[in-house]
Parts: C-alpha cells; sequence; structure tokens
C-alpha cells in the first residue's frame, strides 16, 4: 500500500501548536515590516555612496548613449554624414576646435576638422561606437568562455581540474599581444567589418583566462556548502548544479571583473588599431583616430588630443565605477 | 520488491578516505536494517562516522578523496553501490529525502525557495511549473509555514533559521520519498525551535508512513522518537538495539559512558560526568579496541585483539570483549 499522500488535493492538518513556533511567529512578523532588502538593491545604494564610482557611472552613461546618438543627431543637424568631406578646396582643410573656416568662433566643429576636413567630434562619436563595442563583446566572449570553464573546472576538482588549469598557465605564458597581432594578421580579413569582428574574438580569447581562475576559485570555495549537498542529494544532475545552483552565486566578483576587462579591452583595441592591425578604414575607433592624428601633432594636435581625451575620460570612468562596482557588491574585500 | 519487511539493508559498508596522514576509515564494516515504517538512530560523537555513513548511502561521498570501499546498500531490493549513476539520481530526492544539520546554509541563496521547491518535483514527479509551485505552497503548508503562498517567493535570508529547516523537511519529503535520513537536523537550532522541529519531523513521519534515519549526538534527541538505535565510535558500531532496551541496558561500556554524560537536572552535585580522552584519530587506529585508551574496563585483551560483534539477545548486539558481561551488570542496576 503507498504511503499517505499528502499530494491529492487535500491539506494535512497537523496539530496546531506545532504549525510555527513562538519565535517563529515573532521572525515572520518582523519580516512583515521590515521590508527585506535583496542583494542588489543593497548593493546599489552602496554604489551611489561612492562620489567616483557614480561619476564614473553617469560619465559612462553619457559617453554610450552620445556615441550611439550623437553621429545621427549631427546628422540631422548639419545635414552631413560623419565621413562628408567638403568639396571646397580650401587650403587648410583641417580647422582647430570651434573654428570656421574663416578663422572665426563657430559651433560648427567643436573638435575641429581631420585632415580631411570631416568632423572630428562626429568621427569621434562613430570611433566610440566602435571602441565600446569592441570593449563590450570582447567581455562578453570572454565572461562566456571563462565562466564556463573555470565553474566546470573547479566544480569538477581533481585532474579534471588540474589539466584544464594547466592550459591556462600555459596560455597565459603566451605574450597575449603578440598572439592576438599574429591571430589578425593570419586571418587578415578583405572588409573592414571583417576586421572588427576578427578583432572581437582575437581579443575576446585571450581574455577570458584571468576569469577562469577567479570563477574557478569562487567554485572551489562554494561546492564545498551545504547547498550544493542539498542539491546533490535531490537528485539534480551535475550541469544543472554548475550553471544554475553554482555560477549564480559567483555574480558579484564575476561582475567586478568583468566591468574592469571592458576599458582593458579596449586599451588594447587602441593599441592595436593605433598599431594598424585593428580597425581598418572606413571604420574608425578611437585608437585609429589617434593613429592619424599623431601623423600631424606638430600642425594639428586636436586631432590627437580630441579622440585621445575622449578615451582617456572613459576608461578613468570605467576604472572608477569597477572598483565601486567592487566595493560595493563585496563589502568584506573593503575592510582588508 | 522488499526483502523481508526491510526498506533498507546495509551490510559491511566501508568508506574511506585517503588523505595526505594515510587512509582513513571513516566507516568500516558497518550492517544495520531499516524496516519500513521505523526510525533508526545513529549516534556517536563528532567524527564517528554517522554523516559519512548516510552520505555513503546515497553515494554522495566526494570522490576523491573518498571512497566506498566494499559492501551493499540494499535499498528496495536493488545494490545502491552498484546501481548507475543516472539511476542512482533518480533515487535521491525521489526515494530518499535528506535534511541537513545547518539550514542557514543547506538552501541555495540566490534562488527564491519556489525555485528550489519546484525544481525537485518537475525533475523527479514531471511537474508541470504550475504544478510544481502548487505542490511547493501545499508542501510549505504541510510543514507549518503560514502565508505560504506569500512566502514561497522570498528568498532564504528572509526566513528564520527553524523556518529555513521547515523548508528542507518541505523539500526533502516532496516526492513523498520512502525513507527520510535527518543529518542532526536540530543541531543548529535553538532549544525551542529544535523541539517544534523534531515534533515535525515525528508527525509527518507519522502521517506519510515514510521511515527515518536520525543523526544525532544528543541522547535525548533518540530518546523519544526512535524504535531502533545503532552507537557509532570510530567508524565501527559499537552497539545495536532497540531504543528502550538499549537505554535500559546497555551492553557496551561506550554506551554507558555516553549515557552517564548526559546532564541530569535532578543531581545536586552538579559534576557532570565525562568520558575521558578523546576520539581516536581514524587514520592511525590502535590494534585492539578503539575504545580502550579511554574504556573504564579495558584489560589487556582490549589493547590487543579487535573485540567480537557480541550478540547479546534477538536483536541486541555490542561490539566488545566483555559485552556480556557489561550487559548483566546493566541487567542488575536496572533491576535494582
Amino acid at each position: 500500500m503507498p504511503p499517505l499522500s499528502p499530494r491529492d488535493g487535500d491539506i494535512i492538518h497537523i496539530a496546531p501548536e506545532l504549525a510555527v513556533g513562538e519565535a517563529d511567529v515573532r521572525s515572520s512578523e518582523q519580516g512583515e515590516r521590515v521590508k527585506g532588502t535583496s542583494l542588489g538593491r543593497d548593493a546599489w545604494r552602496r554604489l551611489l555612496r561612492n562620489k567616483l564610482a557614480v561619476f564614473g557611472l553617469i560619465v559612462v552613461s553619457i559617453i554610450t548613449i552620445l556615441s550611439i546618438l550623437g553621429p545621427y543627431i549631427l546628422q540631422v543637424i548639419t545635414g552631413q554624414t560623419p565621413d562628408y568631406i567638403p568639396s571646397d578646396a580650401a587650403l587648410i582643410k583641417s580647422f582647430p576646435p570651434f573654428t570656421a573656416p574663416d578663422g572665426s568662433f563657430s559651433w560648427r566643429h567643436p573638435m575641429g576638422t581631420d585632415r580631411q576636413g570631416r568632423d572630428l567630434l562626429a568621427l569621434t562619436l562613430q570611433g566610440g561606437q566602435i571602441s565600446l563595442m569592441v570593449g563590450i563583446i570582447a567581455t562578453l566572449v570572454s565572461l562566456v568562455i571563462g565562466v564556463s570553464y573555470g565553474a566546470i573546472s573547479g566544480y569538477l576538482g581533481g585532474r579534471v581540474d588540474s589539466l584544464m588549469m594547466r592550459i591556462v598557465d600555459v596560455l597565459y605564458a603566451i605574450p597575449y599581444l603578440i598572439l592576438v597581432i599574429v591571430l589578425l594578421s593570419m586571418f587578415k580579413s578583405q572588409t573592414a567589418r571583417g576586421q572588427v569582428i576578427l578583432l572581437f574574438v582575437a581579443l575576446g580569447t585571450v581574455s577570458w583566462l584571468t576569469m577562469a581562475r577567479i570563477v574557478r576559485g569562487q567554485v572551489l570555495s562554494l561546492k564545498n556548502q551545504e547547498f550544493v549537498l542539498a542539491a546533490r542529494a535531490t537528485g539534480v544532475t551535475t550541469p544543472r548544479i554548475i550553471f544554475r545552483h553554482i555560477v549564480p552565486n559567483t555574480l558579484g566578483p564575476v561582475i567586478v571583473y568583468a566591468t574592469l576587462t571592458i576599458p582593458s579591452v579596449m586599451l588594447t583595441e587602441a593599441f592595436l588599431s593605433f598599431l594598424g592591425f585593428g580597425v581598418q578604414p572606413p571604420m574608425a575607433s578611437w585608437g585609429s583616430l589617434a593613429a592619424e592624428g599623431i601623423q600631424n601633432i606638430g600642425i594639428f594636435p586636436w586631432q590627437l588630443i580630441c579622440p585621445g581625451l575622449t578615451m582617456a575620460t572613459t576608461l578613468l570612468s570605467l576604472n572608477f565605477l569597477g572598483d565601486g562596482l567592487r566595493d560595493a557588491l563585496d563589502p568584506q574585500m573593503r575592510q582588508v | 520488491m522488499s526483502t523481508n519487511g526491510n526498506l533498507l539493508d546495509v551490510r559491511e559498508l566501508r568508506t574511506y578516505f585517503d588523505t595526505v596522514d594515510g587512509v582513513v576509515k571513516a566507516v568500516d564494516g558497518v550492517s544495520f536494517q531499516l524496516r519500513r515504517g521505523e526510525t533508526l538512530g545513529i549516534v556517536g560523537e563528532s567524527g564517528s562516522g554517522k554523516s559519512v555513513t548516510n552520505l555513503s548511502l546515497l553515494r554522495l561521498i566526494p570522490e576523491p578523496p573518498g571512497r566506498i570501499v566494499s559492501g551493499e546498500v540494499i535499498f528496495q531490493g536493488r545494490d545502491i553501490l552498484k546501481l548507475p549513476e543516472a539511476e542512482v539520481r533518480k533515487i535521491r530526492g525521489k526515494r530518499v529525502g535528506m535534511i541537513f544539520q545547518d539550514p542557514m546554509t543547506s538552501l541555495n541563496p540566490f534562488m527564491r525557495i519556489s525555485r528550489q521547491l519546484m525544481e525537485i518535483t518537475q525533475l523527479h514527479l514531471g511537474h508541470s511549473k504550475r504544478q510544481a509551485y502548487d505542490h511547493a505552497v501545499k508542501m510549505l503548508e504541510m510543514v507549518g509555514i503560514p502565508d505560504a503562498r506569500v512566502r514561497i517567493d522570498r528568498y532564504p535570508h528572509e526566513f528564520s533559521g527553524g523556518m529555513r529547516q521547515r523548508v528542507m523537511i518541505a523539500m526533502a519529503l516532496s516526492c513523498q520519498p520512502e525513507l527520510l535520513i535527518a543529518d542532526e537536523p536540530s543541531t543548529a537550532l535553538d532549544v525551542t525551535i529544535q523541539a517544534q522541529i523534531l515534533e515535525l519531523i515525528k508527525t509527518l513521519k507519522e502521517v506519510t508512513g515514510t521511515s527515518v534515519i536520525l543523526i544525532t549526538h544528543d541522547l535525548g534527541v533518540v530518546a523519544g522518537m526512535t524504535d531502533q538505535l545503532i552507537v557509532m565510535y570510530a567508524g565501527k558500531v559499537f552497539e545495536q538495539a532497540p531504543t528502550t532496551e538499549l537505554f535500559a541496558r546497555p551492553g557496551n561500556p561506550y554506551t554507558r559512558g555516553l549515557l552517564r554524560s548526559v546532564p541530569d537536572p535532578l543531581d545536586q552535585k552538579g559534576t557532570l560526568y565525562q568520558i575521558p580522552g578523546q576520539p581516536p584519530d581514524v587514520a592511525h587506529l590502535p590494534a585492539g579496541c578503539p575504545f580502550a585508551p579511554r574504556c573504564e574496563r579495558a584489560e589487556d585483551i582490549c589493547r590487543r585483539e579487535f573485540p567480537p560483534f557480541v550478540q547479546l539477545n534477538a536483536n541486541h548486539h555490542s561490539l566488545c570483549h566483555f559485552a556480556n558481561e557489561v550487559y548483566a551488570e546493566s541487567s542488575q542496576t536496572s533491576a535494582a
């Protein structure tokens, strides 16, 4: 005979004195009155208390929005696309910031123009699109690879872990810039778009190593927690335990490291583009704009300074934001 | 399906751990039977192998370093130790539910209670989301959590310790298992909640008809709840008897020591008896009886030879050279 079933639509009433004790009731009443704060809300409050982080957040948001919408807004205002080259054969095609072709003050080109007379502000904003995209997509690639790799390695442990981590060690030992340069020149794409995609892949595949190590370390300490044992004891499969139970618990450090990866990837991208390996014309990034600017730095310094400053501000803000997030998500770290 | 009315038949179970210090024989030749609807208590000091025994039953020992060396765990006529992993997973949570010691850590802090409760029935009973949710609410009501429908979508940190243990019990009983293993379910809770939780387990056992294995180091807990009792020491079963018999007429010096160590509120002198010495290091056990160095009535033979497992009557066994003598003495004192 099957054991008595609590399933078939009937609620089993237990003696009321067993249902909930006094202490339980008290704490549950408190639960009603004091609205519990979630981890996210708590971290958000701590983040807002950090002035530098808020500054970073605001600047990054502004630059991101301007990069996405800016070129179109400028196009509406001036009626020119960012790659519009003035046809009039003026002797000097590059104007300093806020200068009209005749030398008087003008709002027309707040960042001046480049060698061919294109508006530098529009170009910088458009370059920002590429730079931010490279940073974010390469970070996402590293996030997916790094988190899965680290989590699997840490959870399985033993020989699998040793082998997987030795692979990471070997890859670490290879100077990654050289690896990226080799990748980029080996699979040199014919189109500019192809080159950008190649850049995403190349930067993503080398930047997951640290992420994998961080996640592995987290998983090593998490997998011995009782809730993992409890999940195993209820028959949950290994992949599900790794990705549904453990990985969400590593989110804090992962988010922090990811925000700090974005600026470092962007810097690498700029560096590669500056050397001519990265983004190719007609596409532009902050790195390739700076590379063009440096050729005439003696005569037209704004061609280097404007995209350079924009990039520096963005990277600095991202770093502030990352530091703030670390403090907000990991309050214990801060006291150390 | 069952073998002579036994739900669970454990024979000569041995679980060893390979450590730098040598092989730790955490469980060394443990045998016991559990009949349908019965409650079995396992008592012993910390490190006596209680928990490892029960983790071994469901093959939840981390391998490496642990390994189940030999033995049989016959559950409903099938040897769990010989089943493929996928089959064992179907038993975990569905046929055997487990409750762990620390309710603070045995729930995943990143998952809502509802999701954790739903996971198990979706997995084992093939419930749809809707069904699983309703079932989860019903289970929470059954374990006496008020406003279950509201609370079910909370996170574990919004619950008190006692409520979390109730959630764990609800989770363990979701699929109506034939066997519930409770590994020190009340140790981490304060005394009033302890009593409630134990009372709840007792009631639910009667309502659902499941068998229970209750692991504890609190003799007071097992006294009122169990039918059979096993006393473990250094990975071995030292004494096995029906609970009333074991309390009245212990047949082992160790059990006698344990019973004498229970605080007696009526004792005016107020000195608490304790067994001298420390539990042995199971990696380096002495040749003879593992309890000999701490035993009051140890003689040369105890230090030389491993004691026999003496049968004192139909269902009372004791691992001691002088089991019969000790048993006779206890019979006298209890008669007097």
